[in-house]
């Protein structure tokens, strides 16, 4: 019997699969152990407990359990791994690349790091030029000044920038119309001062699977640190930090059925790989990550890990079955349908679709029953549509028009068809109420109408 | 987001959709928004000679808040002079469907909407008495 709501928005968060609840449940009540305790039995069942889900963490992407840190969620992994790396090497460069369709976890923790080296080069600009002027420097005369004595040709202050290892400077690649990055841009743009590549397994928006052997691959070459936001791939798409030599993951419990709150950073110890912490405190997790660990949440990410590690080959094969289907379904009975990103590179679960001439919020609206996402300015705070789907190139109309179907581990046939024959109504209902698609289909090129932007 | 039960209202129940013959003389059609902005209102209204509107038809593109406002409008216009309607403003529709502040802008565009097609109409009236005028002067005979 088909139970409404559908919750078909599984990159967004997952349900707690009920096996991973009931691991937890003892952490929760009697075993309230504080992991960090040294000298009673609380503290030593906390401790085997964390050190269990350690090594499922870390056998779910092929790692070793000592290179698991465990933290409050993917957001923190990123933030560790990118601010991290890049203070522990800045001896060694300035530089790191990502690509502009990576979660915002990654784009803006690097945009933070760029503002701190602009800070940074800023003080030092006004310092040399205090020095030249013998006399204070105000933001009224700076510019005038600079000018005066010649500032961008100043050799003492290029020696100094030479010097300035605070943040980092960043290129944010473009990805080609599919999703993908392009393997030479990336290639081009690392230079002798490229510290680390991040680059993430899958997209959350498209599902676009990177390919990260030859990423790996390419980093390795060039003696650059690979990172990846790996919280969408893995569990669902294989990934192995050895083959794929990727240095750095992240990982997030409530995206693979288990608790929200708790993640970890993989960092490679073969060859080592160092980061400089951001929580000072007590030296948990190896000095990496301060602060108690949350046993609970822990045991239940490690138990989420294991089935997603031992039910992934079958149960990928199933969510194919079931995002196939609801393809065929809707572009069967409905015209202008055009997916957005591969469909070949692709996690499983996800189709991202735009309905032509339908505007994503108010479709979400008509199926109010099934709980899906969009790319639609309307349903985000800032009213601009999504930024990766423009990256993919992607028209601001057909942005407004997507919708992001998750489909999950506890999704099943009978709910695919009912969202499909849903979808189909609303659309067809939609469009007939959408001057767009009477112009559409009355032959009027959309491109070629004046429109007023408002 | 949660709407106000108008907006559900209006968006489950829209009123007077559809299409008027835009050749019609008496019919003002309006066309405003843009697809990139992620929403584009068609108004079309029936005005009488003696400027009363008699019948209004919309089509919307555009999110829940923007098929509301439009629906609403149509049935505010209905039977109103063109000079009561144009008088109708953002602020009355955003009022009365209780819009929240980030979707102000589709009250705007049902402004819009209006102002656009009472604007066409009188674009077509003046047009034909011009036309009126030259048949006049082309039937009368040279003196």
């Amino acid at each position: 019997m088909l139970k409404l709501p559908i919750y078909m928005d599984n990159h967004a968060t997952t349900p707690l699969d009920p096996r991973v609840l009931e691991a937890m449940m003892p952490y929760l009540r009697e075993d309230f152990g504080n992991a960090a305790s040294r000298n009673h039995v609380f503290g030593w069942k906390a401790e085997a407990a964390v050190e269990q889900a350690r090594a499922q963490v870390a056998a779910l992407i092929g790692a070793s359990e000592k290179e698991i840190v465990f933290t409050s969620g993917a957001t923190e992994s990123d933030n560790l791994a990118l601010k991290g790396v890049m203070e522990f090497y800045r001896d060694k460069g300035d530089h790191l690349i990502t690509l502009k369709t990576e979660h915002k976890a990654v784009l803006d923790t690097a945009k933070r790091l760029e503002r701190m080296r602009q800070d940074r080069v800023e003080e030092l600009r006004l310092l040399r030029l205090s020095e030249l002027a013998a006399d204070d420097v105000t933001a009224d005369n700076a510019d005038a000044l600079a000018l005066k004595f010649n500032l961008d040709e100043d050799p003492v202050l290029a020696r100094w920038m030479a010097r300035v290892h605070t943040g980092a400077r960043v290129s944010y690649l473009d990805v080609q119309t599919n999703g993908l990055v392009d393997l030479e841009a990336l290639r081009a743009a690392m230079t002798d001062r490229t510290v680390l590549v991040s680059i993430m397994l899958a997209n959350n928006e498209v599902g676009v699977v990177q390919p990260m052997e030859a990423i790996g691959r390419l980093c390795r070459e060039k003696g650059v640190l690979f990172h990846t936001d790996a919280v969408q791939g893995v569990g669902k798409v294989p990934f192995d930090v050895n083959r794929m030599n990727v240095d750095l993951a992240s990982v997030t419990g409530h995206k693979i059925y288990g608790p929200k709150g708790v993640g970890a950073l993989y960092i490679r110890r073969k060859p080592r790989v160092r980061i400089a912490p951001s929580i000072d405190g007590g030296g948990h997790e190896r000095g990496m990550r301060s602060g108690t660990l949350n046993v609970a949440a822990i045991v239940g990410f490690g138990k989420a890990a294991e089935l997603a590690r031992q039910e992934m080959p079958t149960e990928s094969q199933r969510l194919l079955g079931l995002r196939e289907r609801l393809r065929a379904k809707l572009t069967a009975e409905l015209d202008m349908v055009t997916v957005n990103g591969t469909l070949e590179h692709r996690l499983p679960g996800n189709l991202n679709v735009s309905f032509s001439c339908v505007e994503g919020e108010a479709l979400m609206m008509a199926i109010k029953d099934v709980a899906v996402s969009s790319g639609s300015a309307c349903t985000s705070a800032s009213l601009e549509p999504s930024y990766v789907l423009r990256a993919l190139g992607v028209e601001e109309d057909m942005a407004h028009s997507s919708i992001r179907f998750g489909i999950g581990r506890f999704n099943t046939e009978e709910e695919v068809d009912f969202v499909a024959r849903l979808v189909i109504d609303k659309v067809k209902k939609l469009r007939e109420m959408s001057p767009l698609y009477e112009m559409a289909r009355d032959g009027v090129d959309l491109k070629s109408v004046q429109w007023a932007a408002h | 987001m949660a709407y106000s039960d108008k907006v559900i209202d209006h968006y489950e129940n829209p009123r007077n959709v559809g299409t008027l013959d835009k050749e019609d003389p008496n019919v003002g059609t309006g066309l405003v928004g843009a697809p990139a902005c992620g929403d584009v209102m068609r108004l079309q209204l029936k005005i009488s000679d003696d400027g009363i509107i008699q019948d209004a038809k919309f089509k919307t593109f555009g999110c829940g808040s923007a098929i509301a406002s439009s629906s609403l409008v149509t049935e505010w216009v209905k039977g109103k002079s063109v000079d009561d309607a144009t008088r109708i403003t953002n602020k009355d529709i955003a009022l009365e469907l209780a819009l929240p502040p980030v979707k102000i802008h589709c009250s705007v565009l049902a402004e819009d909407a209006i102002k656009a097609a009472v604007e066409d109409f009188k674009r077509k009236r003046a047009a034909r008495a011009v036309q009126v005028v030259a048949a006049a002067v082309a039937a009368s005979p040279v003196p």
